[in-house]
Parts: C-alpha cells; sequence; structure tokens
C-alpha cells in the first residue's frame, strides 16, 4: 500500500474522531491532494509538531484566527473572541491529538515514531519550510464556513537502508514510497 | 471519602477538560491541584495529600513515564496510583508506564465515560445528597 494513501485515510480518520469527541463537532473532509516543499505564505494560525524513528517528517494543522477561537470556545466551553494563549494551547492540543492518532496508525507499517511537542504560530504574511525533501499529504476539513487544513510530511530516514528494502531479495518492505 | 486528584498535562487545555470531566463523573473528589509537567507534579506531591495522579506522558523537563519511576520508588508516593492519559498508542510507551507501575491508560482524544470507567476502581462514588 502507498505510504500517502495511509496518511491521507489515517489523517481522514483522526480528524473526525478528535472533532467528534473533544469538540463535539461532526467535520467533512475534502479529498486529499499532495503539495511541495516551497515555502508557502501563511496567515492565521499554524501549528506544527515532528515526527522522528526510522521514518521523519512534521505534521501541521492551519486555520483562520476565527476557527481557531471557535475551536477553543468549543472544546473548553468558555469564551474565546481573540487569538490569545488559552486558544493556541488548544490548537496545540488539538494538532497533539490528531497527529498523535496519525502516528499511532503509521506505526503499524513504519515502525515505532516519536511525537514532538507542538509549536503553534499565529501571524500575518509569514512562509514556512519543511527541510525534507517529501511532498505534504494535505487534506481540508470544513466546519461550517470555515477550513482546517492538516497535512503531513514523511519520508524514510535512511533512503539507502529503504531502497536496500525495496531490492533486496531475501527481505520486502510493505510500503512503496 | 472524599479524594485528592493530581492532573498533570503540559496542556492548560487538557487540565481544564478534565478539571471538567473528572467533577462530571459522580466521584468523590475533593479538590483537583494542577501541575504542567513531571517536576511540577513532585512538588505538589511534597506539599499536597494525592489520591491519585492523572498524567500525560510526552511532556517538556521531565515527562510521565520518569514522574512515575520516581512515584514508584519513593515511599511515600509508591501506593498512589497513576492513570497515563496519553495520545500514545504504540506497545513502547504505554508498555512502558504498566512495567512501572501504571494503574491504566486512557489514549487521547477521551470521552468522560472513559475517564469514569476507568476511575470507577480507583476513586469512591460520592454520597448521594
Amino acid at each position: 500500500m502507498n505510504v500517502n494513501s495511509i496518511i491521507a485515510e489515517s489523517i481522514s480518520r483522526s480528524t473526525g474522531q478528535v472533532f467528534s469527541t473533544m469538540v463535539g463537532v461532526e467535520i467533512g473532509a475534502g479529498r486529499p491532494f499532495g503539495e511541495n516543499t516551497a515555502p508557502q505564505a501563511n496567515e492565521g494560525v499554524v501549528s506544527f509538531i515532528g515526527l522522528a524513528g526510522a521514518w521523519a517528517g512534521t505534521g501541521s494543522l492551519s486555520c483562520s484566527p476565527e476557527l481557531a477561537c471557535r475551536i477553543c470556545a468549543q472544546m473548553l466551553l468558555c469564551e474565546a473572541t481573540a487569538v490569545n494563549e488559552e486558544v493556541l494551547d488548544a490548537v496545540a492540543e488539538l494538532t497533539n491529538m490528531i497527529i498523535g492518532g496519525v502516528k499511532n496508525d503509521l506505526e503499524q507499517h513504519v515502525g515505532p515514531l516519536g511525537l514532538s511537542i507542538p509549536t503553534v504560530v499565529y501571524g500575518r504574511n509569514f512562509r514556512t519550510k519543511s527541510a525534507g525533501n517529501t511532498d505534504w499529504v494535505v487534506m481540508r476539513f470544513q466546519w461550517d464556513e470555515e477550513i482546517l487544513v492538516v497535512k503531513l510530511c514523511l519520508e524514510p530516514k535512511e533512503q539507502a537502508a529503504h531502497v536496500f528494502l525495496h531490492t533486496s531479495p531475501t527481505q520486502s518492505c510493505a510500503l512503496d514510497v | 471519602m472524599e479524594s485528592n486528584v493530581l492532573v498533570v498535562d503540559d496542556s492548560a487545555a487538557i487540565r481544564k477538560i478534565l478539571q471538567r470531566v473528572l467533577r462530571q463523573t459522580g466521584m468523590a473528589i475533593h479538590t483537583i491541584h494542577e501541575a504542567g509537567d513531571g517536576q511540577e507534579a513532585l512538588g505538589v506531591l511534597g506539599a499536597q495529600k494525592v489520591d491519585l495522579v492523572l498524567s500525560d506522558i510526552n511532556m517538556p523537563k521531565m515527562d510521565g513515564l520518569q514522574l512515575l519511576a520516581s512515584m514508584k520508588s519513593s515511599a511515600i508516593w509508591r501506593q498512589i496510583p497513576v492513570v497515563m492519559i496519553t495520545t500514545e498508542g504504540g506497545e513502547t510507551k504505554v508498555g512502558e508506564a504498566v512495567k512501572l507501575g501504571a494503574a491504566g491508560y486512557v489514549r487521547k482524544p477521551f470521552t468522560a465515560d472513559q475517564i469514569k470507567e476507568k476511575l470507577a476502581g480507583i476513586l469512591e462514588p460520592a454520597l448521594p445528597l
């Protein structure tokens, strides 16, 4: 099975489950698509969390300030009218749970993975760049008129070792890259 | 008898949610203390009477497994049940927690019912008014 298909399926499942359980909302998922690693202009709230093991990569969530506030208000049953520490913390925890769920699914295919502490950025016209070479698997989710983007990039840490697994006559690899 | 619970998580959002969920469980809870990491939790344990610890695993400074190991190697805190609340679903960290003596674990995202079920054998239900 292709690793990008596993990532897309897992992002869809994990995001749906986290929203349903922690936010109390059924969120609609769009079709997955690929995105290259060129620096992207961003605006709003963006979070990142690192994955590391035999495969390594980054998971990310992004949304408008309005949606971040709405998520926080619904999750914590509080009022959130502006992006403050509480809102950023709620988005960080949402990232941790969604990408953590994806990590748990991926571990069945790529072995144990570690998860970093999430980082959340809020601002206007900033650019982000992943130093990896693999494209992101991107999924858009819709809550009324607002869009939440969840994406993840993952690649084998040792490309050479992975090529060996693909070409070795005595060993096989379950994943295409 | 009412119990004192210590919630350990680097996310203030999760601590707030757990405060709410714990109050909804119908268990006899007196005070809910909070700590943002394992080190802070050891400070609370040294200063307060705690009957149950709910702890995240992945935290900065001192993680949940280090906190659990510290508690289990202490003559004073060894008997306090520790339930891990974590996104970790892999055998490695959860297995390590169970090996270290965790009373159980709950996976994030969690429902109030899952927390209630996990604590049923540990805390006493509140007496009817």
